[in-house]
Formats: C-alpha cells, structure tokens, sequence
C-alpha cells in the first residue's frame, strides 16, 4: 500500500504526528521519507527567491530557485508559473535542475592537475593553476607564433593553440572570451554551433 | 528562428522535419498542441515513428539522407498545381530576376564546376544587369531564364515516384503531405518547419534547409505570424554563443572574418560591405563599416583611433581560403600542429565526429584546459579505454566553474530572446563563474607580456575593465559593453546624447570611432532604459504572443524578422486575423498631412509600404537586392539545392544524376579517416539522435541520479525485420560498428522503424543516441560519434552524423 501527502495528512491529522498507525501494519516508508522532507521544510525560516532560465535546450523556459536565507543553499526550483514559454511546466532535464546544484557530490569542486604521463589528479590552487597555464600560452604563443604566411602577408596569429566552447556560457562571458582569445592570435575558435 | 516559440501556435500547419520536438524541445509541443487545438495540422517527416510523430495528424518515413528529393518534390506539387502564393512570389521574390546565360545544370552539376578544386566559380550563376547595374526582371515569370522558369526546369525531375523511389517514401505518404502542407500557400494560412540536427548534420545540409526555404517564400509564409523557418536550436545559449562568434570564420554580429589580403581597414570594409543598385533595396548591411568600427572601439577602447585603423591590425588575419572550423581543428590536432587546447564547457571527446581521432589528437597535446562543472571524457581522456597514461605526455588543467543558478548574466534563445538570469548562491567549494576565470587568467597572461614577448600590441592594449569594485567579473558592466556606448557628445537628428550614456539601438552607430559597442545586434538590450533583457512584463498587444516587454529580443526588439512581408503592397496585413504589422497612414493636422506610421511588432526598418514607389523600401531589408532568394543566395555547392547520396550511403547511385555525391565536399585522406560506401560489412544506414532525459554528450545529466535512473544506457533501435535478420531479440547486447568504430548497446526491436523500399532494394536504418561515455554511468556505454564521419556540408562543415553506414551484430551470451 502506498500512502499520498493527501491522504497521509489526512489519516495523521497532523504533520509528525501518528507514526503509531504503522503498528496497523501499514507500510510506512513512503510516508516516513516524506515527513522527514515536512520536518527539514519545518526548520527553514526563510527562502529567497530567483528566477532562471534552464541551461539545457534553447526554448528558453523560465525556473524558480528558492535560496534558504540562512543556510545559503538551494533547496527547491521548479518552473516559473509567470514564464510566458513555458507557464511554469517543465521537460525531464529542467524539472531536476536541481541536481547541477551544489547537492549534487559529483560537482566538481577542486582545481586539478595531471602531469605528464601521470595515472592521476593532483588538488591544486587557482593561484598556481593559471600561474601555470598562462606560462604554458605565452611559451606556445611566441614559438609558434606566425607574422606572415607563405604570400608574404602580415597575419599575425597563432595556429598551435586552439579553443572550443561553450555554448552554455553567459553572453557577458562570451564576449571577453573571444576577444581574449583574438587578442591572443588564435583563429581555431569553435564550438557547439559547428557540430 | 525567424519567428520564435510561442508562435508556433499561430500556424495553419507544422511541419516537423530533421527534428524531434516532442523529445528535444519538450515545451515546444505546448505551442504545437495550441495550434492542433485551433485545428492546425502536424506533420511529421523522420525516418524512424518518434514522440513528435505519435501527436502528429500526418506522419511520413524517409531514409536519412534524402530530404532534398522529399522537399524537392513538394516544390515540384506547389508549382505543378498552382498553390503558389502570386503576389507574394512576384513581389517579394526574385523569382523574376534573370539568370545569365552562362547558368546551366546538367546531370547533377551547376556551371562553373572545377573537378580539380572540386570548387565552384559562382560567376556563372550570376544574374542579367541593365546599364544601371540593376538585375533584368520579367514579370510576367515567363523569360525561359527567369528564376521562375529555372526553379520549374530544375524540379521538373523530382517527380512523386521518383521521389519515392530515393527516398523509400510511399507515394501515397508523400502526395499526403504535400497536399497538406501546399494548402498553406495562400493569404490567410500559416505554415512553419521546425528543424534541428537532423537536417543540419549532413553533407547536404545547408541545402536542406535552403529547399525549405525556397518553399516558405512560393507559399508565402516567410515574415508571417506562424510561419518562417525556424531552428529549434540544442543548447540554452548556442544562439548567443553564435551571435559572440565564437566561430572561426566571423565576428561578433556575424561580421566576416578578415582576411590577409584584406590589409587594411579600407580594404576589409570594402569587402564587407555590399552596394546595391536597386533604389528601393534598404540594403541594410551598407551600415556594416559602423558595426565594425564600433566592435573596434569595444575591443581596443582608447587605443583604437583613426590613425590605427581603429585597430584592424590588432586582429589575427586567416589566410584566403583557410578554413579552421571544427573537422579541420581536430585534423590539425591529431597531426600534432596544435600544442596547446582549451575546452572550455565542451566535452569534444565524445561531441565530436570520428571521435577516435579526437581523443589520440588530445594525446598529443602538450597541454589541456579544461573548464566545466563535472569531470568529462575530455579532461580525463588519458585514462579512457585504450589509453595508456604513462605514454600520454599532455598535461591536463581541471578548472571547476559555476553552474548557471550560481552567477548572473543573460542567454539568447532560439527565438532570439536574451533573457537575463539571476545568481542563488554561491559555486560550491573552489569553482569560481566563468567570467572570473577568464578575468584572472588573462590577467596573468597579459602580466607575463608586460615584460617581454611577441606581438604584444593586442594583448596589452585589449580593453579588459570588466570587473566590480571587488575584482569580481561583472555581467552589467559587459553587458553594457556588448550594448555600446557615446563616446563623445553626440548630436542625431534633435537629441544630443552625452559622451558615456548608452546608444539607444544600432541605427546610431557611427564608423568615425565616437561609438562602441560590442555586438551590433545587441545594441539596445542595455540602454538608458535599464537591462531589457531582464523585463518580465506580460502584455501582449496584438494577441499573437509577440510579449514585446518580456526579456529582448534582437534586432531592435523584433519578434518576427522580415515581418514586412507580413503586409500586401499597401502596407495591410495578408491575413487581418493575424495582423503582425499594419501601416496607417498619418492624419491631417491643421491642414497638414502627418507621416504614416507602422502598428505591431518593430518592423524590418520605419520606411513607409512598397506602393510608395519613393521612400517605400522592399521587405527583405538584409538582402543587398532587397528581395528573398529563390535562386543563388551565395552558397558554395549551388544556386538550387540538388540531390547527392551521403558520403557513406546504401545505394549504388543516385537515381537523379551521375553525380553521386556532394561535388563540393572535403574528403580528409588521414589513417583514421576511413568511409566506406555500399560496402557488405557496413549495410544498414545508422543515424543518431536524443533522448529527452539527457542533454548532449550527455556530460551535465550522466551524473544526475535521477536522470540516469530514467534513461540508464546506450541502446539502439531496429525494426522487427531487421532484428529477424540479425537474429537478435529485444533487450539483448548488441555491436554496433561502423568503419571508424563499435560500440556495445542494448537492442531495441520496435515497429517505430521499418525497412525501406528504395527502388528495388530494401533498406535497414537503425539509431542511437549519442548522449553516452566511459565515464559515466559505469557499464553504460560509450559515445555513437565513435561511429559517425569526420566529413562535413561544404558551407558549414557541420559533420554528417545523421546518416553513415553501420553492422548490428549479435554479442555472445548477449541476452
């Protein structure tokens, strides 16, 4: 047997109250995980929330984060009600934003590096990690770097260093991307868009 | 999209074709079903009985690869029967142009053909001019040469049954949905085409969607309220990634690259920059010289000055002719010309065709960024299956960033609307927003050069200021940027704008250096008005769900681009029930005649209707002669698109003509670029697609739980027939493999494909997913592009991914 919110709140009478009535031999589980999500919603006091758009396709569906004040996590998003797309429903992917959260253990939290024929990450600081990489750009850059082709034309570019990516970046972070990199010289700038 | 999501709901009738909406863009059939409701009809054309199909009202089965005889064929329907939308076709068109008489088309190639450079000389397609330098016309669409004429010569040949006999699609099916889908060519009837990948990912590609296009302008339905051609587009930002050019051949604002014979600024601009002859052409892209300068003063700022070029130099030069897009990136890769990568939010070990060359091109790096928020089959390649860590040199740099609920800033969807996003809470742990990497790193870079190094001038003089009072990345100061800004006293027309206030929309742009702006098209989303982007107000004036004060929308806040082909000659709606835009003419006021002034969406430019033969303007404001293109919009393998069998294909030749593939195409010769045609190994046709539960490479949802939990590996999908053949039952492990590859995946015996009848020859097509690696889940599969060619469409050399030629076999003890 398997109990809803609607009807478990409705045999309890109250929320937390009741878990005798499994001596009914009633299969509790389900309602038990539910009343310890009741009770975790209980000791919150607060939510923030802010509107999103969901990172996956692009129709572009508007989302909800909720923002626990004082524990600084998110502990809901759903679809935006208001989002004139999308009128709060959801597809599989945006309905469990909420796993790219921070509650999710697979997110990846650490600077890594792996050297040369190593089997394994080594936890580095940022300081050290672009330290290192913009060592790695200047030294490729001005080895490679070619000031005219074969007709004697000034190109002043890079073709030993190259990018790919993200269509999943912000506009505002688009743009300094490819000017850094244009700065840079390089001319393999490609991403999603081409495949 | 010309048009955008909500106004799908608008249409007489949808056609779905090289997509699957119902599973990839779920919200989508919202719309769709709106329209259904309204009694609009859905079609939908796909090889294999999808979701998008099972809400369809018409459903037809094509073998991958063959959409332009399916098309073709419907063009030959519209024209044979007169469903053509007259005035539209005559006046908005340039069916009437004259084609000169060096044009001709035999056996499957256009005039021009270099078999040498496999290489067209578009001169031959080019049109008649008078005197004038203005393109002959015949209006009546009778000169044997017109475009007209031409276009009913060309698919004169599509016929129903031969059609069919290419495509394995009944004739019976296809007469259904041409019927259906002709009937919209007239004043009061919408239709629109929602396409994807599945169109786009062959050597035909850009041509696919051409022959679409050449059939919404005969009915008619470019510029209209449920009409256009619309690109339902994969990723949340791929729109905006594109408009930021993160692409080898543009600039942001789709500015063409430059070149190095193109030496100075002079010579660029001139190049870039089309004239017209046509007095009533607005020739829009003649303003191109201001969007240049003013990216220029957005890249270099103070540095930019008029005696430099503005800073044209600063800027790398690709040679004529030199392609760096993606298949020719990886190709250089793997022949070990490039030391150093970033794969910043990518994961191209499993995105990219022929991904066995990706990954061994990696392994010969000598260095790797990469950026995302889970670890990947790129970042951690050197310990993917067959490779030995100890003999992979590359360093690899792992930098955690935050996801897309922990920072602020905007992304474009399909539709073209920016919308802004809020930051919750901080990344967790070390990860910072992309923006600050960026900020630090070059940063550091540029600090290295201060000291010594070459050709410094770009690297120290780029404008790099886009950080708050704490050092953080800040989204509204760049958006500002991108927007553009006076950077003197400006006077237009009666208003004086002050040096440092926003420019209101690009038509103020200027090419003397006293404007900036990042992104032309952009211009206006961040202005004296506040972040457009971040508008949430519902109205909806004309009741087509336009919600003009909802985010922005570029250009200039249009919903519908083209829209003044939406109005007859007189500037009136085609179909008043659906009146996107009206002209209404100006009252007298004390004796004296007001301007007239449009109502509705922002249309394509303020000039009055095309009957006012003076300041009137033709709707197709882009295009250098003002009209849309029927014939030659400037494509390498073209003037008309034409059928060719993919590189890899089950069919010995093409029925059409004896030019058996794409005359144009790049064939890379490399020792891991194997394809093979009608070969025995490889006999059944294999595509690959998306599920609705991942997203991708899969490299965001294969770590999700819940996700995983729904849709847990890599499968493939076959008729009963073929599973018969191969005696192979549902849910038993199978090989899949092409030349390039095998994966392992769990047999799916469905009725949703079924074999095709393709002239005499009985063709099996199966499909997979590509959203699967190594990594994750464990046992769950490895990617379908282990599979896929490493061959592109010569326009854009997007890979052909939908149709290659695959075995299915059995595994041992497979059940």
């Amino acid at each position: 047997m398997t109990v809803s919110r609607r009807e478990f709140l409705a045999i309890s009478g109250a929320v937390g109250a009741g878990f005798a009535l499994s001596t009914l031999g009633i299969d509790m589980g389900p309602v038990k995980a539910y009343a310890e999500e009741l009770k975790k919603i209980d000791k919150m006091k607060s939510a923030t929330q802010s509107t999103t758009i969901c990172p996956y396709c692009a129709v572009g569906c508007g989302l909800i984060c909720s923002t626990d004040t004082k524990a600084k996590k998110i502990i809901n998003i759903e679809g935006d009600p208001d989002h004139p797309i999308n009128e709060g429903a959801l597809c599989a992917k945006g309905a469990s934003l909420f796993q790219t959260t921070a509650n999710n253990p697979n997110r990846l939290q650490k600077v890594l590096y792996r050297a040369p024929g190593s089997d394994k990450w080594q936890e580095k600081s940022w300081e050290w990690a672009l330290s290192e990489i913009a060592k790695r750009v200047k030294a490729t850059r001005d080895a490679n770097f070619i000031e005219k082709n074969a007709k004697g034309e000034v190109v002043n570019r890079v073709e030993a260093i190259a990018h790919v990516g993200s269509a999943a970046l912000d506009n505002e972070e688009l743009w300094p991307l490819q000017a850094m990199m244009r700065a840079l010289g390089l001319v393999y700038i490609e991403h999603q868009a081409r495949i | 999209m010309t048009n955008h999501w909500i106004d799908l709901k608008n249409s007489d009738c949808i056609l779905v074709m090289g997509s699957n909406a119902a599973a990839n863009h779920p919200i989508s059939m919202k719309w769709v079903q709106k329209a259904k409701d309204n009694g609009g009809i859905l079609i939908s054309v796909d090889p294999r009985y999808t979701q998008t199909s099972a809400k369809s009202d018409i459903y037809a089965a094509l073998r991958s690869g063959t959409d332009i005889p399916f098309l073709g064929g419907m063009i030959k329907y519209i024209l044979d029967n007169d469903k053509y939308f007259k005035d539209y076709v005559l006046n908005y068109t340039n069916a009437s142009f004259i084609v000169g008489p060096k044009y001709d088309f035999q056996d499957g190639l256009f005039a021009g053909y270099d078999p040498k450079t496999r290489k067209y000389d578009a001169t031959f397609w080019a049109f008649e001019r008078d005197q004038d330098s203005r393109v002959k016309r015949d209006t009546t669409l009778q000169n044997p040469n017109c475009v007209f004429q031409l276009l009913k010569k060309h698919y004169s040949r599509y016929t129903p049954e031969q059609v069919s006999s290419i495509t394995g699609t009944p004739v019976s099916d296809l007469l259904k949905v041409y019927e259906a889908y002709a009937s919209t060519g007239t004043k009061d009837k919408a239709g629109t085409i929602m396409y994807a990948m599945g169109w786009t990912q062959h050597t035909v590609g850009v041509q696919n969607i051409r022959t679409m296009s050449i059939i919404q302008l005969l009915l008619g339905n470019m510029g209209i309220a449920g009409g256009g051609v619309n690109a339902l587009r994969g990723e949340s930002n791929v729109q905006g990634s594109t408009d930021a050019a993160l692409l080898f051949h543009i600039l942001p604002g789709y500015l063409a690259y430059p070149r190095a014979n193109q030496t100075n600024l002079e010579t660029y601009l001139k190049a870039i920059t089309p004239k017209t002859a046509e007095p009533m052409s607005a020739n829009w892209p003649q303003n191109l010289p201001k969007y240049f300068v003013s990216l220029m003063k957005s890249f270099w700022g103070d540095k930019a000055t008029k005696e430099n070029d503005f800073g044209y130099g600063w800027l790398p030069k690709l040679d004529v002719g030199q392609n760096c897009s993606w298949l020719n990136l990886f190709d250089a890769m793997y022949d070990g010309k490039i030391k150093g990568f970033f794969s910043w939010g990518q994961n191209p070990a499993c995105s990219g065709a022929n991904a066995h060359k990706v990954r061994q091109g990696l392994a010969k790096l000598d260095w790797l960024v990469n950026v995302n928020i889970f670890d990947s089959e790129t970042g951690s390649f050197w310990k993917g299956p067959g490779m030995d860590p100890k003999n992979i040199k590359t360093e690899v740099f792992m930098l955690p960033c935050a996801a897309s609920i922990e920072k602020e800033g905007s992304i474009s969807n399909s539709g073209r609307w920016a919308q802004w996003r809020y930051k919750a809470v901080d990344a967790p742990g070390m990860a910072k927003p992309d923006g600050d990497i960026m900020v630090e790193l070059f940063d550091k870079i540029r600090g290295l050069y201060k000291k010594n190094g070459k050709f410094t001038d770009p690297i120290l003089n780029l404008k790099w200021d886009y950080v708050n009072e704490k050092g953080h990345f800040d989204p509204h100061k760049m958006a500002k940027e991108v927007n553009g800004f006076f950077l003197k006293d400006t006077k237009i027309g009666e208003t004086e704008y002050k040096k440092g206030t926003p420019v209101p929309g690009f038509a103020m742009l200027q090419a003397d250096g006293s404007t900036s702006s990042g992104n032309w098209i952009y211009c206006q989303s961040y202005n004296a008005a506040g972040n457009n982007m971040a508008r949430r107000k519902k109205e909806d004036p004309t009741g087509l769900g336009l919600f003009p004060e909802w985010a922005w929308a570029w250009p200039v806040n249009r919903r519908i681009i083209y829209n003044r082909a939406s109005v007859d000659l007189n500037g009136q709606p085609w179909n008043p029930k659906r009146s996107l835009l009206k002209w209404v003419e100006g009252q007298e006021v004390d004796g004296k005649k007001q301007p007239g002034k449009w109502v509705g969406d922002v249309p394509d430019g303020p000039w009055p209707p095309m009957s006012d033969t003076k300041a009137g303007r033709y709707p197709f404001i882009m295009k250098p002669d003002g009209l849309a293109s029927i014939f030659g919009p400037g494509l390498v393998d073209g003037p008309f698109p034409e059928h060719y069998e993919p590189l890899e294909c089950p069919v010995p030749k093409n029925l059409l003509s004896g030019q058996f593939i794409n005359p144009t195409i790049k064939i890379f010769s490399g020792a891991m670029d194997k394809h093979l045609t009608c070969d025995p190994r490889f006999p059944f046709v294999g595509t690959t697609y998306r599920v609705t539960e991942h997203w991708q490479t899969g490299i965001m949802t294969r770590w999700q739980p819940w996700l995983i939990e729904a849709e847990p590996q890599m499968f493939v999908e076959m008729s009963e027939e073929l599973a018969k053949l191969r005696g192979i039952k549902n849910g038993e492990k199978v090989k899949v493999s092409s030349i390039r590859g095998v994966v392992e995946a769990v047999a799916i015996v469905t009725t949703r494909f079924k074999p095709f009848q393709v002239g005499d020859v009985t063709v099996h097509q199966v499909g997979m997913p590509w959203c699967f690696g190594w990594m994750v889940p464990k046992d769950g599969g490895e990617s379908a592009n282990l599979l896929t060619p490493n061959v592109g469409d010569p326009n854009t050399m997007i890979p052909e991914s939908k149709a290659f030629m695959v075995n299915v076999t059995r595994m041992e003890g497979g059940a």
